[in-house]
């Protein structure tokens, strides 16, 4: 129920058409979702036109532009890739970041139908569909993404506070100490300029 | 922007180093002859300076155009969706000057007027309602100082010593006094509906970056802010309004913040999905980090603010927060954490705020580990970087919160290090 509070009678009511307009976001449960549908192959289409430029023919990105297929199992790795396909838990997340803020630079220019569609080309390019599968508003809640079950919330009070806690150690507190690494070795920190020619 | 400058960069300074010499040499008490920036009259001292018409919006002088923002190429596949770098080095006190305040863009920094600018309440609320910019200014306001630090500050030091200076391993934060509404205030003219168990707020610019904050945090202490060091924000960092959430990760300080919806599940958004999730050495990921644990570093001396003057007295400051608390404590290494001096807060710390330390010295010359550790109220000491990797591995990108070490060199040089 509503709490009762004081108000200030400033601003005004929203209209439905506003709250449309701006309101599009997607939950994990596809609440948010249009009614509409696409396919694989059509995805395929709108990807090379919209998408590829950057994240390539098969999403597998080009250049340091992000990879959005691929990495399957390698969240454990030294360097893992995380995509759509190995990382992210829900697909509602793709399809409401797809059609709020892609393409990068030309953002909110999609119609439904065609996010469902590049949606349902990641999924494939993800090798997590077959090039017959058509993502919709109905079949959408059949697609769990392979990392769904990846994610904990926030433990660090448990397994990092109740450890780190209390009077440090002031005096004597290691043997010997010796540089392990350097970032001169590395050497990739920006000129501060003006002596760059050399 | 001209790079060419006379600041004291670690690259400049075996060149600077014997000029400076003689200028500081002529600054000593007993000189062997008459210093003449004192026996002859300086033309500021006879001439005239600017008129007071000069600059109705000031910038620094000139000889401090080395304290700017810098970016570094490599790390982003543009500079649109990118971060640069707070000069934290060449700073003091605990306020950041809005124009070398860091800034992180996800669609680049939009110009949005006041007169376009429209806030949108809905969700699980009894009025879903429209505000104005002049509609905000008329709500009861506050005033708190607060940092923003961005989850990934110290992010690319995970795995090792990289990048060369204390503005590029911490200079993903700034600290600010802003001015703004609570959002509590703004939730309860909607009529917000006590069941709605989170907030999802997002920008008006092309990434949205729509977060999920949950409802206790946005009834505590959420600002919706329009004001920041006395003026209006910058448009880089959301002119002309933002919210504010003091403690948590830079990410949820949405800017150009456009629409606030009552809801009783998170949305589960790319940023806290895909983006400011953290993996862990099993593979598994820790999702809503949200606040930002106790850390420090000495800002000087550091790789970009190397020590010009010789043996004898020297200021080893720098800077502590914690978005869980007031920092209570900063203690100080030279040996790379064997031993530790207790520093000097310039003022009691204060609820997730940058504050400065001091710890005055005497320097025999002698090569230095600097690291600092700070503490907060919950009682919580900074960790180190193994301390962190034990239980994270190397993977997890944010929240890089670990003891930095500085390793200062006889010639007053300092370099970037780990140690063991």
């Amino acid at each position: 129920s509503p709490i009762a509070a004081e108000t200030f009678g400033l601003g005004r009511a929203a209209l439905p058409e506003e709250i449309a307009a701006w309101d599009k976001d997607v939950r994990p449960d596809g609440t948010g979702l249009p009614v509409g549908s696409g396919d694989v192959l059509t995805g395929e289409e709108v990807f090379a036109d919209q998408c590829a430029v950057c994240h390539g023919d098969f999403a597998e990105g080009v250049g340091n532009w992000p990879k959005l297929a691929g990495g399957a199992g390698t969240l454990a790795d030294d360097d893992p890739l995380k995509t759509v396909g190995s990382y992210w838990p829900y697909l509602s997340t793709t399809w409401d970041y797809v059609n709020r803020s892609m393409p990068f630079g030309n953002a909110q220019t999609l119609e439904p139908d065609e996010v469902y569609a590049i949606v349902a080309y990641i999924l494939y390019s993800n090798d997590l569909v077959d090039d017959e599968f058509v993502l919709s508003n109905e079949t959408f809640e059949d697609v769990v993404l392979p990392n769904h079950d990846g994610f904990i919330v926030d433990d660090r009070i448990e397994t990092e506070h109740s450890k780190w806690i209390g009077e440090p150690c002031m005096e004597n507190c290691k043997e010997d100490v010796k540089v392990t690494m350097r970032a001169m070795v590395l050497d990739v920190t920006p000129d501060e300029g003006g002596d760059d020619a050399t | 922007m001209t790079q060419k400058t006379t600041g004291n960069s670690r690259r400049a300074f075996l060149k600077g180093a014997a000029l400076t010499g003689v200028s500081l040499a002529a600054g000593k008490a007993s000189a062997a002859t008459p210093d003449p920036l004192i026996t002859e009259v300086q033309p500021w001292a006879s001439g005239l300076g600017d008129g007071v018409d000069e600059t109705p919006y000031g910038l620094p002088i000139q000889f401090e155009s080395d304290v700017v923002r810098r970016n570094v190429e490599w790390l982003t596949a543009d500079t649109i969706s990118s971060i640069n770098f707070t000069p934290i080095h060449a700073l003091d006190g605990t306020i950041t000057p809005q124009g070398c305040a860091f800034e992180r863009h996800h669609s680049g920094a939009i110009e949005l007027k006041k007169e376009d600018y429209r806030l949108m309440i809905n969700g699980m609320v009894d009025r879903p309602l429209i505000f104005t910019y002049a509609d905000l200014e008329r709500f009861p306001r506050e005033n708190h100082v607060y940092f923003c630090e961005c989850a990934a500050n110290t992010g690319m030091e995970w795995a090792g010593a990289q990048l060369n200076g204390a503005q590029f391993t911490h200079g993903m934060i700034h600290n600010m006094e802003y001015t703004g509404v609570p959002l509590r205030t703004l939730l309860e003219e909607a009529g917000y509906d006590t069941a709605g168990k989170w907030v999802y707020v997002e920008g008006a610019d092309a990434s949205s970056n729509g977060r999920s904050i949950p409802m206790e945090k946005a009834l505590d202490d959420v600002l919706v802010a329009f004001k920041a060091n006395g003026e209006a924000l910058r448009k880089e960092h959301g002119y002309p309004v933002r919210l504010v959430v003091p403690g948590w990760e830079g990410n949820m300080w949405v800017k150009w913040i456009r629409r606030i919806e009552v809801s009783d599940a998170p949305v589960e958004s790319r940023e806290e999905t895909s983006k400011y999730t953290d993996t862990l050495e099993d593979g598994t990921s820790r999702k809503w980090t949200w606040e930002m644990d106790a850390k420090s570093v000495v800002t000087s001396p550091s790789p970009q603010s190397p020590i010009m003057h010789g043996k004898g007295p020297l200021v080893i400051t720098g800077l502590a927060w914690s978005g869980r608390g007031a920092i209570t404590r900063v203690d100080v290494s030279k040996d790379g954490g064997k031993t530790w001096e207790t520093a000097r807060l310039a003022k009691p710390g204060e609820k997730m705020a940058l504050t400065r330390f001091y710890l005055d010295t005497d320097w025999d010359g002698e090569e230095m580990m600097l690291q600092s550790r700070a503490m907060d109220d919950t009682g919580y000491v900074q960790p180190t970087k193994s301390q962190l990797r034990e239980v994270r591995g190397l993977n997890s990108i944010y929240h890089n919160n670990c003891i930095q070490t500085w390793l200062v060199r006889s010639s007053g040089e300092a370099e970037n290090v780990e140690v063991s």
